[in-house]
């Protein structure tokens, strides 16, 4: 059986590892590569990267760390960041991003979607959408990186995410932006309904604070993944326990 | 060991070449017809669009080459595809490089989603060397929508809604549907069981 994936996510800000709540205040928490080095060990299935500055100050993702990364880590690693181009991307996929993971630029421009998968295929091409909830309504938001430069995009998730999938992504990170940073666990009654519209693989982002709070998301919203940053940056929850825990509870995992 | 991985034009060359490295060999990365004959074993990576990684191959003149390498061949995700008679893409069919029997058709994940991405079990139906200390039940990780069925051929099963081949092998020519070079130990074991290989 395909196993439910755990994915530390590291959000890259000026080369080093950053995390903010809500989007906001970040603080340093580490070296990439060590970080990534340590994720690997603890047995992190897959690693995202988001250089959360990229789409905001209008450039790209650097392919040096990408390729440093690649060199030194044996699981699949994805990254996103300002890429707005089939040549921005094709020079992280060479660098040796497994995947690359589009947001602010697709929402700007959708046939990128499109135009991405031609040159790539499907199986690399992975959507991000920020989604916010107000009064019942999951609404899509842009440049998130930067409060300053956050912006509404009139777009209701479920709509968005039927729009990604008909241009072809081969799969959908959902970031719950009003549990992002809180720990109080993943926004189940969004991600179920994404889950029921969803037939590309789907992964949960925004709210694990407990163990407790996966065995949830991959039982009641039957997620493919789960992401989440600070939980792991700040070592509040334990990689291999929380893989074990998982197990024990019949999640299919590997170990 | 020298070890040459065919330039295909396809953009993984340098995560297959580093998982190499990792090993303690420097594989070249070539599409030089006299370094693909001098190697000792070559690995045809490849990821992407078939009919794009096959028109590469036949505009670099590499059809013929590849097809009448002698020395152990490795074929990785699409590389591994493009080993077999035909695939399917989009709806249409191309010839592969036919060195060993069967069709690439689409996954056939029931109601499963789409593309299989992610880490599944392999399932050895065979004592070929390439599995050695490969147990049922190690993960690999996975990446495809297309996949070959179980055959005679056959050296690794995995599941996904339906069997598919997860490792398959014909005389010198092998392949694995899966990254072993992103597949951490299990990858890592397979890959140095190929260098280690003795046909």
């Amino acid at each position: 059986m395909l196993a439910k994936r755990i994915i530390p996510c590291l959000d890259v800000r000026d080369g080093r590892v950053v995390k903010g709540v809500q989007f906001r205040n970040h603080e340093d928490v580490g070296d990439i590569l060590e970080l990534a080095m340590r994720y690997r060990d603890e047995g992190a299935d897959e690693l995202v990267f988001y250089d959360i500055t990229a789409s905001t100050d209008d450039r790209t993702v650097s392919p040096e760390w990408i390729s440093l990364i690649s060199s030194e880590i044996d699981i699949p690693f994805c990254v996103a960041g300002g890429i707005d181009s089939v040549a921005a991307a094709g020079a992280r996929l060479s660098a040796g991003a497994d995947k690359i993971s589009i947001n602010s630029p697709a929402l700007a421009r959708p046939e990128l979607i499109n135009e991405l998968v031609g040159a790539f295929g499907t199986q690399c091409i992975v959507i991000g959408i920020d989604s916010f909830e107000n009064h019942g309504v999951y609404r899509v938001k842009s440049h998130t990186g930067d409060p300053d430069k956050m912006r509404e995009t009139g777009r209701e998730m479920l709509d968005w995410a039927k729009e990604v999938i008909d241009r072809g992504c081969g799969e959908i990170v959902l970031n719950c932006m009003n549990q992002d940073g809180m720990r109080k666990g993943y926004d189940i009654p969004q991600l179920s309904a994404l889950r029921a519209a969803c037939p590309v693989p789907l992964i949960a982002s925004g709210g694990a604070g407990e163990v407790s709070h996966f065995k949830d998301v991959f039982e009641q919203a039957g997620v493919d993944g789960a992401l989440a940053a600070s939980v792991f940056h700040k070592s509040i929850i334990a990689i291999p326990d929380l893989k074990q825990s998982l197990k024990d509870s019949g999640i299919e995992i590997r170990l | 060991m020298n070890l040459v991985i065919i330039d295909t034009g396809c953009a993984n060359l340098s995560s297959v070449n580093f998982a190499f490295e990792r090993l303690g060999v420097a594989p070249v990365i070539s599409d030089d017809f006299t370094i693909i004959n001098k190697a000792d074993k070559l690995v045809l990576p490849g990821v992407g669009a078939a009919p794009y990684a096959m028109n590469n191959i036949k505009s670099k003149n590499l059809e013929d080459i590849i097809r009448a390498a002698k020395q152990p061949l490795l074929g990785i995700c699409l590389g591994m595809q493009l080993l077999f008679d035909s695939l399917e893409e989009g709806g249409e069919t191309i010839q592969g490089l036919g060195l060993i029997p069967g069709h690439v058709g689409a996954l056939d994940t029931r109601d499963l989603p789409s593309p299989h991405m992610g880490w599944n079990q392999l399932h050895p139906l065979s004592d070929f060397a390439l599995v050695n200390n490969i147990n049922s039940g190690d993960h690999a990780y996975f990446v495809h929508s297309y996949g070959a069925p179980l055959s005679e051929y056959t050296v690794a099963a995995c599941h996904y809604g339906n069997p598919f081949t997860a490792i398959v092998r014909k005389d010198n020519v092998m392949g694995c549907q899966f990254h072993p070079e992103r597949s951490s130990k299990v990858g890592a074991q397979i890959l140095r069981n190929f260098l280690e290989l003795e046909l």
